[in-house]
């Protein structure tokens, strides 16, 4: 195989697999694309584990934009810091679990696991893929915990460490107790069908007398763990919908189960019969696949960060001319902190010196820097580009202007206005029509035969069971989930499906949702480009990472660049570079000393000059996702739409004219008034659906009916939200609403199936005629066919809408 | 046919083996992670090597 070899003209990296657009950096015959990405390799290559590229080619990431700042980790040498980190600790031993995003091929986990291969102080390491963690055991005498992230930093897997993780213990019990009562189930209910065998085909009185009992007895042993261990999250969640004089889906199941095992007692004791243990094993081990089925969890994404996510663990504090790393709890008003390149701003804070450049895309999406003078309050959650400035801290972290959102009421209720799901409706008529028709038969039979009166009681009761009723919800909506995630729209949980449903009012935020920073719109204005300024101009901005150079370069498109000389960038302003002995300039109009500076009420201008003279500039806009203004159109007849913007007005015709007409437009938003405009919503009776990207939009995602959060990277940065969508899908948002209705059709048809089940049941309960054979076959017959019914009908809606696709390819 | 007793003793002891082993990996974590433990099963098992200053280029794998 030779798959990794490059061979298109422009070489690719070997490390990363990028184009060398900034020139080659050869290294034992491979071509980098940086030196980051060779540093790699040559630690990889000396220590002898080069497999790491032969597993799948290319498998690293570019370290081009990776922070080299060494005392990065400096808070890593806190014992404070340290012990809330790691998971457990020996004499010896230490283990702590990172969270690495970038974990994402098999070369990965190999690496990751081959650790100890490079310091021998590393005992393990082991991946968990899904969840994109690794958990590294390590001798703590040997090496530090600040030597381990830095050894994994170098390798280009920097784990991912915030402020919410600290204090913060690995939980996955939960799902495991439902496993295991499902396995309890499972075993049980295995074992009474086999029990139960006999007396069904008329065994039992072959083999004698004494084996009947000795089954029955059996089964009653079998059925006491199902009954007190594996049923008993319904009897919680019954009992929790009683008390609050409610009746949701599990309250019927109780009653069932109740009927089941107290009748099946009385039979087997009593009256000498087989009993109904077998069924209610099977009721039980259906009802909690279901539950397994439905606990799909996208758990490497978090739904649920808050502004702690966001912020860095430690910042740098100066104190007597004397520089520390404290971590972030520490941090007083009045504190001077120094803020680097590429470092978070952890606090509201006054700039004292240096200069400011500051990237707000966390909080608004626009990813271009915002300069600040001297003296300018800067709001936490900004993130320096250019030279290390020194702020004085103005507020606690927790009390900024973004996190004082975090202090709204919206956030305190725990659980927002839930609607009531469907199936808990439903089962509120369900269970007082069972027992009046439960009721009813006994006093039919009261005066004819009392123990027709009673079994036809209970059995009403035990066939009326809802498990088919019960199971049509988890299984459509697991299985929505997974074809949801299939097409990169990952929700929190099934119950938003629901809620997706119903939705009738959608909210869009405008900068980094509806408007693609990737997608600008440029403007050239002065004197003709010739191709060889053109070509000048992309050595210039090849040279730089700034997002405003990446869309120059783009909008130049693929010509070969000059040769220059003495390029340099200057951090926040441009860039200059030396072409036969003329110097060029591009940047902002303090760079080219532009006298009246103009700025643009929109977007950002980029000047051009020639040995200090003005050739021309650039007007650069962030423009529309290019599937914008047609899914707009999509969603436009049934649904309402507004678009809130942190922007000025003066957008909106330009706008409205790519938009639909009736479209509620506001503009200079606040992440307040963003809140309230949902707010007002719904108390106008609409069920809202907010689509956002930026922190500045956490408070609107709280308060939506459900709130999604758009992202380029979704194990990146995104705030608390319902569901996280991939920013490539965002087109599909019309076909996501449609399919989690027809979702809900599907519950509604397999309630109805299961329905008809009911009825079968019923006539035959209320008959006295139910026997325990019958019970047997019709209820998995029932479960089974209502899952097949609802797996089916889900694929088929998601084929139709075009979110699964047959082939693969 | 008392045989049968016996037989029957014995599939209940087989039964509840299989779970106690069922909850023994359940505790070990087996079910925790359904994906990674797919991709390891299919890395080559590396002699340890004893010394790493040997200057080799890239292995070839082709």
């Amino acid at each position: 195989m030779s798959q990794s070899k490059p061979s298109t003209l422009l070489s690719k990296c070997y490390h990363c697999g990028e184009d060398c657009q900034e020139g080659v950096v050869a290294f034992d015959d491979k071509n980098f694309c940086c030196q980051g990405c060779r540093l790699v390799y040559e630690v990889l290559s000396q220590n002898d584990l080069c497999e790491y590229y032969a597993l799948e080619p290319t498998p690293g990431k570019t370290q081009k934009n990776q922070s080299r700042l060494k005392n990065r980790f400096d808070y890593l040498d806190d014992p404070e810091v340290v012990n809330q980190l790691i998971d457990f600790r020996n004499e010896q031993e230490s283990h702590i679990t990172f969270h690495i995003p970038l974990i994402h091929c098999a070369s990965c986990i190999w690496l990751l696991e081959n650790l100890f291969q490079i310091n021998s102080a590393i005992v393990s390491s082991r991946v968990d893929f899904l969840k994109k963690k690794v958990q590294v055991k390590f001798l703590h005498q040997k090496i530090s915990l600040k030597e381990v992230v830095t050894l994994l930093s170098t390798l280009g897997y920097e784990p991912r460490i915030h402020l919410s993780d600290l204090g913060q213990k690995p939980k996955n019990s939960v799902d495991r107790k439902t496993l295991t009562k499902l396995g309890v189930a499972g075993f049980a209910f295995g074992n009474m069908m086999l029990f139960s065998m006999p007396e069904y085909f008329s065994e039992a009185k072959l083999l004698g007398e004494g084996f009947k009992g000795l089954f029955d007895y059996l089964n009653v042993l079998l059925s006491l763990p199902v009954v007190f261990y594996a049923a008993s999250d319904y009897y919680i969640s019954a009992w929790n919908a009683v008390k609050q004089r409610k009746i949701n889906m599990d309250v019927p199941i109780v009653l069932g189960i109740f009927a089941f095992f107290l009748y099946s007692l009385w039979e087997i004791f009593l009256q000498g019969n087989a009993g109904y243990m077998d069924s209610l094993g099977g009721l039980i081990f259906f009802l909690l696949l279901g539950k397994v089925y439905q606990q799909k969890t996208f758990s490497s994404l978090e739904f649920d960060r808050d502004y702690k996510a966001y912020f860095p663990i430690a910042v740098t504090r100066q104190r007597q001319n004397r520089e520390e790393v404290i971590p972030l709890s520490k941090l007083e008003v009045g504190d001077v902190i120094l803020v680097r390149d590429e470092e978070l701003i952890p606090a509201d804070a006054l700039l004292l010196s240096g200069q400011a450049s500051i990237d707000y895309s966390f909080v608004t999406g626009e990813e271009i820097p915002v300069p600040k003078q001297k003296g300018e309050l800067i709001y936490a959650g900004g993130r320096q580009k250019g030279d290390a400035i020194l702020l004085t801290v103005q507020k606690s972290p927790s009390q900024s202007y973004l996190t004082d959102l975090w202090n709204n009421e919206t956030f305190e209720k725990p659980n927002k206005k839930l609607l009531e799901p469907l199936a808990n409706r439903i089962s509120g008529v369900f269970t007082w029509t069972v027992l009046t028709i439960a009721v009813l038969a006994f006093f039919y039979w009261f005066g004819k035969d009392l123990s027709i009166a009673v079994k036809a009681f209970t059995t009403v009761l035990i066939v009326a069971c809802p498990c088919a009723l019960s199971m049509s919800t988890p299984f459509t909506l697991g299985n929505t989930l997974r074809i949801f995630g299939k097409s990169k729209f990952y929700l929190k949980n099934a119950s938003v499906i629901e809620r997706l449903a119903l939705v009738d009012t959608v909210v869009f935020d405008k900068t980094g949702t509806l408007t693609d920073p990737a997608n600008a719109q440029i403007t050239y204005s002065g004197e003709p480009l010739s191709e060889e300024s053109k070509s000048i101009l992309k050595a210039l901005v090849e040279r730089s990472t700034h997002p405003l150079s990446n869309r120059i370069n783009h909008w130049l498109g693929s010509i070969s660049s000059a040769s220059l000389k003495n390029v340099r960038e200057i951090k926040g302003k441009g860039l200059i570079g030396e072409y036969q002995f003329q110097e060029f300039k591009l940047g902002s109009g303090e760079l080219v000393q532009m006298e009246n500076q103009d700025t643009p009420e929109v977007g950002n201008l980029v000047y051009f000059s020639v040995e200090g003279v003005l050739i021309g500039y650039f007007h650069i806009q962030s423009g529309l996702r290019s599937s914008a203004p047609e899914m707009v159109r999509d969603l436009s007849g049934n649904y309402g739409l507004h678009i809130l913007s942190g922007d000025h007005c003066h957008e909106q015709a330009s706008l409205k004219k790519r938009l639909e007409k009736d479209v509620n437009f506001n503009f200079n938003q606040s992440p307040k008034d963003k809140l309230d405009y949902v707010h007002q919503l719904n108390t106008e009776g609409k069920t809202t659906l907010m689509v956002g990207d930026g922190l500045n939009d956490a408070g609107a995602l709280q308060e939506s009916q459900v709130g999604i959060a758009v992202t380029d990277q979704v194990s990146h940065f995104s705030p608390a939200s319902d569901a996280i969508l991939d920013a490539s899908s965002f087109s599909r948002i019309p076909n996501f609403l449609s399919f989690a209705q027809s979702s809900r059709t599907i519950i509604k048809l397999s309630f109805g199936l299961s329905f008809l089940y009911n009825i079968v049941g019923l006539s035959l309960a209320v008959q006295g005629l139910l026997s325990p054979v019958l019970c047997a076959i019709l209820m998995p017959a029932s479960s089974i066919s209502v899952v097949l019914f609802t797996t089916l009908a889900t694929n088929l809606m998601g084929m139709k809408k075009g979110l699964i696709h047959l082939n693969k390819s | 046919m008392e045989v049968i007793f016996v037989l029957i003793g014995v599939s209940l002891i087989l039964a509840v083996t299989f779970l106690i082993l069922f909850f023994k990996a359940m505790k070990d974590g087996q079910f925790d992670d359904g994906y990674t433990p797919s991709v390891r099963i299919l890395f080559e098992n590396q002699p340890k090597k004893s010394i790493k200053s040997q200057p080799k280029k890239t292995k070839s794998y082709e």
